[in-house]
């Protein structure tokens, strides 16, 4: 019996519509991709390996991954804040800051990254008021979290508030009947509902801040071992004319960005499964 | 004497159900003030500070900053740039849509995911990418140099960084739609002799044109505003490979600070357009779902089920 791997359908276009998907693809995004790979075995191991664990290279992963995983713990606390609020409560304005939330979607990187740096720098509107307590926003890692807590900022918010909106009101008073207190729904009822949502959101906002370049370059001082994130590493290489360096770190960035990737899907799958709301993934990766 | 000691009891019993289902006054308002100081300094402030340094150093300073010759020419390569990505992922994204949305196959789901890819590599990498290949050291840099064709630190190199960078925005709002509308209108209108073309026209696009609208907006405002993979591929070249997220750069490097904020508040514009426009499209999609479920309502004499709503702002993953 010949496996069939196509479903009859009466509709036509069938062959045109995928091969055209299927070429495109290829041609956009596959091949440039996997020509990476093939630059990057160019090198040899011990040398690849000596790139990519060099200080310089180590001190970068660290910034980068710890200021996206502070900057999305950052976005869980207020995103759940402001997903509850835009939901439950009513209060002037209230549309204005719903659709406000997606700015760092629409908003170019660059130019974020130089109102940020306006705004945090020692005698910007915010930063003059930390100036006297010793506390450096701009040209610090401070300045990397607050870049990369802007760029995440509607992805916690967007993936939980489509929860929040279809949870039946009946679940609460159910628990309230059965002589929950207010506290106790909240926890034992309306957390575990959010959660996969909330997880999902996080690991979203983590991703994208991990490859994030434009919003952190002009906020961040850029100093070596200090304050360089691993994206612009690539490009120091880069303008050193060191292809092989700039392709081995690059090499790395994707097989983690690939990793969250997959760590994206299986949580969505898992949430998925854990409860049948639609709408909870609405904005994956996107509009970034 | 029993009977107010049931009324006393039940008053109270719905007391503390009104406590245990909502927060009292003081909390709801200390979350809201809460919410609304994040929002404020997250996302009010930086728009705020991108008009006030644009215009601090009066409205000629502005004027001038968006008329001089070299900011003009950014203006155009951006123009350019997003003019030939949006429309060539736009075709991409139907496609994708109808392949994936009207049909079963084995694999579907990876190829979503591959759709996908771009959104999740650093813009820069996404630049990268194509300089090995296209670059002196790249792959068919030899080949191409010999043929005194310019890609990388040239148009064609932006505008491929772009398509790259903007490749998922059309096809991920349209395959959800497509799949959740169904075969049956085209089924439909096929077995009423229509072609496939007059039924992709006539049926599916009116059907997903909201959706489409959406897809669009969001995949043009990234494909003006992208930085980094453009960065990378530009040479920056003033004047002839300047978009003009590489113009402010170049201004806010030379302490320009208000040219600088000029042209960035052209897109920060730009960017409330999109959020404006995201507005609109949701409401009228919304519309559009209602009229639809008003119709099948009639048609059936009982009310669509609510799984069938789909706007671009709620669907299904």
């Amino acid at each position: 019996m010949a496996v069939r791997l196509k479903q009859r359908s009466v509709l036509p276009g069938f062959g045109l519509s995928l091969g055209f998907t299927v070429l495109y693809l290829s041609l956009i995004v596959l091949i440039p991709l996997s020509a990476t790979f093939v630059k990057a075995s160019s090198l040899t191991w011990p040398r690849f390996w000596h790139v990519v664990t060099a200080p310089r290279a180590i001190a970068s992963y660290e910034l980068s991954f710890g200021a996206s995983a502070i900057a999305a713990g950052i976005n869980l606390i207020f995103g759940l804040i402001v997903a509850w609020v835009l939901v439950r409560y009513t209060f002037p304005g209230k549309r204005i800051f719903d659709s406000l939330v997606d700015l760092p979607f629409a908003l170019p990187t660059a130019v974020a990254g130089i109102a940020l740096t306006a705004i945090y720098s020692a005698n910007g509107w915010i930063g003059h008021y930390l100036q006297p307590f010793g506390i450096k926003a701009a040209y610090s890692r401070l300045g990397v979290v607050i870049a990369l807590t802007f760029t995440g900022l509607p992805f916690v918010v967007r993936t939980v508030q489509p929860v929040l909106e279809d949870l039946d009101k009946e679940m609460e008073e159910a628990a309230a009947s059965l002589g929950a207190d207010r506290w106790q729904t909240i926890t034992r009822v309306l957390l575990p509902a959010i959660f996969p949502a909330a997880v999902t959101g996080v690991t979203m906002a983590f991703a994208r801040a991990v490859g994030e370049y434009g919003s952190v370059v002009f906020i961040s001082g850029n100093m070596p071992m200090r304050t360089e994130i691993t994206p612009l590493l690539i490009i120091t290489k880069l303008e050193q004319y060191d292809y092989a360096g700039a392709t081995a770190i690059a090499v790395v960035m994707l097989v983690v960005s690939f990793v969250m990737l997959l760590a994206i899907n299986l949580v969505q799958a898992w949430s998925g499964r854990r409860m049948k709301t639609s709408g909870a993934s609405d904005l994956a990766l996107g509009e970034t | 004497m029993a009977t107010t000691f049931a009324l006393r009891n039940f008053g109270l019993a719905s007391d503390k159900a009104a406590q245990a289902t909502s927060e009292g006054a003081w909390v709801r308002w200390s979350l809201i003030a809460v919410a609304v100081l994040f929002l404020g300094v997250f996302l009010f402030m930086p728009l705020a500070v991108v008009f006030a340094s644009a215009l601090a150093k009066g409205v000629s300073v502005y004027f001038a900053a968006l008329r001089e010759p070299d900011a003009l020419a950014a203006i155009r390569l951006t123009l350019i740039a997003a003019g030939i990505a949006v429309p060539m992922n736009l075709i991409f994204g139907v496609a994708a849509a109808w392949a994936i949305g009207k049909f079963e196959f084995v694999g579907k789901s990876f190829l979503v995911t591959l759709i996908d890819l771009p959104f999740s590599v650093s813009p820069v990498v996404s630049g990268l990418i194509y300089v090995l290949i296209f670059g002196l050291q790249g792959v068919l840099g030899p080949w191409l140099a010999a043929h005194d064709v310019k890609i990388i630190f040239a148009v064609p190199g932006i505008v491929l960084a772009t398509v790259f960078v903007t490749f998922p925005f059309v096809a991920r709002e349209l395959i959800p739609l497509v799949q959740a509308q169904g075969n049956e209108e085209e089924e439909a209108a096929l077995t009423l002799g229509a072609s496939g073309w007059q039924t992709f026209f006539r049926v599916t696009l009116p059907n997903i044109k909201w959706g489409l609208l959406y897809g669009v907006i969001l995949c043009n405002a990234r494909a003006m505003g992208e930085f980094g993979a453009v960065s990378v591929v530009s040479g920056h070249i003033r004047g002839r490979t300047n978009t003009m997220p590489l113009h402010i750069e170049i201004l806010y490097n030379e302490y320009q600070f208000a040219p600088a904020f000029a042209v960035a508040s052209l897109l920060a514009l730009l960017a409330l357009v999109t959020l404006l426009a995201k507005s609109i499209v949701e409401w009228k999609s919304r519309q559009q779902t209602k009229q639809q479920e008003l119709f099948a309502a009639r048609q059936t004499g009982t009310t669509a089920s609510s799984t069938l709503i789909t706007s671009p702002g709620a669907k299904a993953a």
